[in-house]
């Protein structure tokens, strides 16, 4: 069952002369529990994509469907509760509260969400633990290594039970070991049934995906059905263990 | 050449980059400048009028009347007022004089007045001094100052004295009596509105203007017994008050004493109380001007720390850099002192403008070239300083440091975090977003406090002034809540302009922690409202304890008498206060909630 799809997705910006097709008839089908990524050159419109597709941008033109839903056209109070409800970010630069733990991070978007103090926190805890920082619950960012954070930011995405993921170059921060700490923790949500969108600049990255769609000027170009992507012998393929 | 094109080019740009910051910058600093320009402009025009015109002509120091016995006795005999002047301590005296009562047609309107005699030669005590025309002569009449600017007159006007012509050959003030309207009576006269249950006596004058004439004049127009009148020199003007109780006598047919003490307490307690809210308004005023300018500057700081690297790293020397920003800030300091001379050099005069019944108070206010030193050096010191700290602290750091000083650190407030997570979505970002910056929330507390003392000060003042039985509703009550509104609506204005700097630091500070919120799925409503909320919540806490503060800031000005604004008045002003506050924050809140989520989060990797 196709979980996300788009038809014809565009975005441009400014008009006549400099008129940039950010994004330009995009067609992208994702499954459910499926791990896409996206590569391609700087400026083809990458994160523009998953803005739209995440509801953190409006689309020029073409359709959005999202858990059997258009998207495309609804309120910003709607796109917000679709936010709230149905996707998780995680970025490049973290985006954490400074002034909040990380327990208190991963606890937001449920407080956004009207869940209760007690559940909220719960769940917070629940999710330091999937990604092994339950002993890091009081720290502030500041205080955390960029995987660290970044792993923070991937429990905070996943806070509300989200059916889709998106990743814009999680690891474009990192280092290696750091890289590999998130690299695994995406696995186990692809083990998970999770649906994960990552563009990525770093073809490690990318080998791990079911699907790997290279993107130029706003348009799709190549797409490759990967196999073993997710076999388990992720560090080996990627060339980051020894 | 080239050099000074560039800086100019450049701190142009510095102040275009964010126009709404520079405008409010402008203001703040410009509101400052107002307050002080009018604190220095009546500075000198408020010493001491009284005494001034005592000096100038030869004032009394005891007033002596007597008046006819409106029961019909014996006429007054001016031999009584003869032997006082033969009492000891008494080195000089002028009089006695008769005075008259009469009414004075102007047009439709009629106006009583008390005719005093005088002879064309000055006397040694008491020689009013004449401001504008000549002196009394045969058919010519010298109006009271004050009394002249209240009815209109003007030398060379025809008037109609108890039905016969006389024209005004001038006008002149005395320090012998208190300026009209609250006129020394030297007939029997009532001044004010009657107080329940009394009616004026039979023939009393009603607030009566003060006339001189000649003596002979007086006789001819007089249609009743004379009154009589004496000015006493003393040899001690200390010993006026015990010479008064030795020798004063209440009664009809018997001299009547006054010191020339009741007479400055008369002329000067509308000085004082004008004074009195003056200084207490300006430095309520002064209070709010640092408030904002506070705000605007420290959010200044942190946003031109940053700039001052980016424009190294694009080769600029840190000299190049320093001189950009200075010249950007010299720029709205320069404009805001113009503003606030040319604002309070207007403003001035409605506070200094007074009944022209006394000499050195007609002297209009005047701006000195020292005053506007100060002014312009107080708001080019506050810019001077504001841009200096960055500019040397970026220039000594290296250029990284600079560009990484991703503005100030937000604070963490433990119990703040954990109690907001109990709240609805809006409160919960409300919290938050006032705890990243306790000193900010400190300042909108202060201001709302300020402020609302002010007014609630303002509003048990006019309530004592509106609870005064013998107060001539056209001028001391009129001018007293005319300094009371401009002092109002200044508070009110900064406070205003002070909540809209503070939610607009907010939002320019809060860019990041808004788009990640919203990106967590908060609407734009929940987050509008939760900036609006952060406000309203120290005007709230502002709101209450400026009220206690008005209160108490009104009893300490004037302790004797403590009128209390009506109590619902009080119940209103609190919500009142949150619902302004409300409005003012909702037009930044709404078009910061409204601002794209992602060009804010790209904005970051920047
Ligand atoms: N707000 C905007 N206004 C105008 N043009 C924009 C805006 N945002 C993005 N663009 C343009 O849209 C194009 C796509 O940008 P986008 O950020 O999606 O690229 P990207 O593939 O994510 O690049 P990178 O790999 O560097 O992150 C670029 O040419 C960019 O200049
Ligand atoms: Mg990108």
């Amino acid at each position: 069952m196709s979980i996300l799809s788009t038809r014809g997705l565009t975005k441009s910006y400014g008009d006549g002369e400099s008129l940039v097709r950010a994004v330009d008839g995009v067609d992208l089908e994702v499954e459910s529990g499926e791990t896409v990524a996206i590569m391609g050159p700087s400026g083809c419109g990458k994160s523009t994509l998953l803005h739209l597709v995440g509801g953190l941008d409006r689309a020029s033109g073409g359709e959005i469907h999202l858990a059997g839903r258009r998207v495309d056209q609804l309120t910003e109070r709607a796109l917000a509760r679709l936010r709230r409800t149905d996707v998780g970010f995680v970025f490049q630069a973290f985006h954490l509260m400074d002034e909040l733990t990380a327990l208190e991070n991963v606890e937001l978007p449920a407080l956004l969400a009207g869940h209760s103090p007690r559940a909220a926190k719960a769940r917070a805890a629940e999710l330091l633990d999937r990604v092994g920082l339950t002993t890091k619950a009081g720290a502030l960012p500041t205080t955390l290594s960029g995987g660290q954070r970044q792993r923070v930011a991937v429990a905070r995405a996943l806070s509300n039970e989200p059916v889709l993921v998106l990743a814009d170059e999680p690891t474009g921060n990192l280092d290696s070991a750091a890289t590999l700490d998130v690299l695994r923790l995406f696995e186990d949500l692809h083990d998970a049934g999770q649906t994960l969108v990552i563009v990525t600049h770093d073809e490690r990255i990318a080998a791990t995906a079911d699907r790997l769609i290279t993107m130029r000027d706003g348009a799709f170009v190549d797409e490759t059905r990967l196999t073993g992507g997710s076999t388990g012998n992720l560090g080996a393929l990627a060339g980051l263990e020894g | 050449m080239g050099r000074l094109l560039l800086i100019v080019r450049l701190a142009a740009r510095d102040l275009l980059r964010r126009p709404a910051e520079a405008a409010l910058l402008l203001l703040a600093i410009a509101a400052a400048t107002t307050t002080l320009t009018v604190g220095l402009t009546i500075h000198g025009v408020a010493s001491d009028p009284y005494a001034n015109t005592r000096e100038v002509t030869a004032g009394p120091d005891v007033v002596a009347t007597i008046l006819p016995d409106p029961e019909g006795g014996a006429d007054p005999d001016p031999a009584a007022l003869e032997s006082i002047a033969a009492a000891d301590g008494v080195t000089d005296h002028s009089g006695p004089f008769p005075v008259a009562g009469a009414a004075l047609e102007l047009g439709e309107r009629t106006m009583d007045v008390q005719a005093i005699g005088r002879d064309a030669e000055p006397a040694d005590v008491d020689r009013p001094a004449v401001t504008d025309g000549d002196w009394v002569r045969d058919g010519g009449i010298v109006v009271e100052a004050a009394f002249a600017e209240a009815a209109g007159l003007h030398v060379g006007d025809p008037v109609t004295l108890a039905g016969r012509e006389f024209e005004v050959a001038g006008i002149a003030v005395t320090a012998a009596l208190v300026p009209y309207p609250w006129t020394s009576c030297l007939v029997h006269c009532m001044l004010g509105e009657a107080p329940e249950g009394m009616r004026p006596a039979d023939g009393a004058l009603h607030d009566p203007g003060t006339v001189w004439l000649t003596v002979a004049d007086v006789e001819e127009i007089a249609s009743a017994p004379l009154s009589y009148v004496m000015n006493l020199k003393l040899a001690d003007p200390d010993d006026a008050q015990a010479f008064v109780l030795a020798h004063g006598e209440e009664r009809p047919g018997l001299p009547n004493l006054l010191s020339w003490n009741h007479t400055l307490e008369q002329v000067t307690h509308l000085e004082r109380n004008t004074q009195r809210l003056l200084t207490t308004g300006g430095t309520l005023l002064g209070i709010l001007a640092v408030a904002s300018v506070a705000v605007l500057v420290g959010g200044r700081m942190a946003d031109q720390t940053q700039r001052v690297g980016l424009l190294k790293a694009a080769g600029a020397t840190p000299g190049l850099v320093a001189a950009v920003l200075l010249a950007a800030s010299v720029t709205v300091a320069l404009l805001a002192s113009a503003v606030g001379l040319v604002a309070g050099r207007l403003t001035a005069p409605l506070f200094t403008e007074r009944a022209p019944g006394l000499l050195g108070a007609a002297g209009e206010p005047a701006l000195t070239a020292s005053a506007v030193a100060i002014v312009t050096a107080v708001a080019l010191g506050v810019a001077v300083v504001a841009t200096l700290v960055p500019a040397v602290r970026a220039a000594r750091t290296s250029t990284v440091a600079a560009l990484n000083d991703a503005a100030r650190p937000p604070r963490r407030i433990g119990w703040l975090i954990a109690l907001s997570t109990r709240l609805p979505p809006a409160l919960l970002i409300a919290l938050r977003l006032a705890g990243r910056r306790p000193r900010r929330v400190v300042l909108s507390v202060a201001s709302v406090t300020v402020t609302v003392s002010g007014v609630v000060a303002a509003m048990a003042a006019n309530a004592q002034l509106a609870g005064q039985p013998l107060v001539d509703a056209d001028t001391e009550t009129q001018r007293l809540s005319d300094v009371l509104l401009v002092i109002t609506v200044m508070l009110i204005a900064l406070a205003a302009v002070n909540a809209v700097v503070v939610t607009w630091a907010t939002v320019l500070d809060a860019r990041h922690a808004s788009a990640v919120t919203r990106a967590l799925g908060a609407t734009p409503a929940q987050l509008s409202a939760g900036l609006s909320l952060a406000q309203m919540l120290p005007a709230f806490a502002g709101a209450l304890l400026g009220v206690g503060g008005g209160l108490a800031l009104y009893t300490a000005i004037d302790p004797d008498e403590v009128p209390m604004p009506s109590t619902w008045s009080l119940v209103v002003l609190v919500p009142g206060v949150v619902i302004a506050v409300a409005a003012l924050t909702a037009i930044p809140a709404l078009l910061a909630a409204r601002r794209p989520v992602a060009p804010s989060l790209q904005a970051e990797l920047a």
